[in-house]
């Protein structure tokens, strides 16, 4: 997987977070838009092959977003987001739980605190998830993810097979 | 019966219990003293752990001692390089689509 950037990404199973930092080539108020718009964040959300769909999401203190990880055959897998604190271009918090297609939420969930800083036109942004149970992120891999990488990297490796062959 | 790893670690209790034995090897009865919670209920959760091959099973005299199969946990170690990647593609799309969006702002 092509990957040009810094990828900064810890596990820390003693105080169940995942830190994820990674620093993009794009100024502070484009990389909060595109984390806090749904026509942008639908771009690119979803890890491929899975697709976002929002369904609603009205980004403000108390408001949510309600949106599917599409799975290629169609499967929904639906996720709630709860805004709980948000200073513009800088910090927003959201508890983000499973959910079914009717929005009930499937606890647990986990708390997400993302922070967004500038430097020199670059823009640093660190999300820090907060897991009240390991068996959240379980349920993730139990979605498909697992599968869906695996589906892919044989997929790439089928299609590397059969280009070396000609 | 094969079963998913996930499973083994998805309990409070099951996951409870792998800590306990990654210590020392430990009878059913020495680890279900440490749960509020049945004999029977503990006998339950060791069997399912034992399907997904997390822990084994070894005779010493009478008594049947249960340890950790510490290679069996790396697996869910992969778990964390699975979760890395999603982020590495979320974060491959986002960087394009921020180079699309700097180039439509001009």
């Amino acid at each position: 997987m092509k990957n040009n950037s810094q990828l900064d990404f810890i596990v820390d199973k003693t105080t169940k977070t995942v830190s994820i930092t990674m620093e993009f080539a794009a100024d502070r108020a484009l990389v909060w838009d595109a984390f806090t718009k749904p026509e942008i964040l639908d771009q690119w959300y979803a890890p491929k092959p899975y697709t976002s769909k929002t369904k609603v999401m009205d980004f403000k203190v108390g408001g949510r977003r309600f949106y599917a990880m599409v799975s290629p055959d169609g499967q929904e897998g639906w996720i709630l987001q709860k805004y709980t604190s948000i200073t513009p271009k800088t910090n927003f918090k959201m508890f983000n739980v499973f959910a079914d297609k009717d929005e009930n939420p499937q606890p647990p969930g986990s708390d997400w605190d993302l922070n967004f800083t500038e430097q020199n036109g670059r823009t640093k942004v660190n999300i820090s998830i907060y897991n009240e149970s390991l068996a959240r992120l379980e349920r993730m891999i139990e979605m498909g993810f697992k599968e869906g990488y695996a589906m892919q990297v044989k997929n790439l490796e089928e299609l590397l097979a059969t280009l070396s062959q000609k | 019966m094969r079963r998913d790893i996930y499973q083994a670690i998805a309990d409070p209790t099951r996951r409870a219990i792998i800590t306990l034995i990654a210590l020392q090897a430990m009878t059913p009865n020495a680890i279900a003293d440490n749960f509020n919670t049945t004999r029977q209920a503990v006998s339950k959760h060791l069997r399912i752990l034992t399907e997904c091959e997390l822990v084994k099973q070894e005779q010493q005299g009478r008594e049947i001692y249960y340890s950790l199969e510490f290679e069996k946990m790396k697996e869910i170690e992969k778990w964390t390089n699975q979760l890395r990647k999603i982020w590495e593609s979320r974060f491959d799309q986002l960087n394009q689509v921020l180079s699309t969006m700097k180039k439509q702002r001009k």
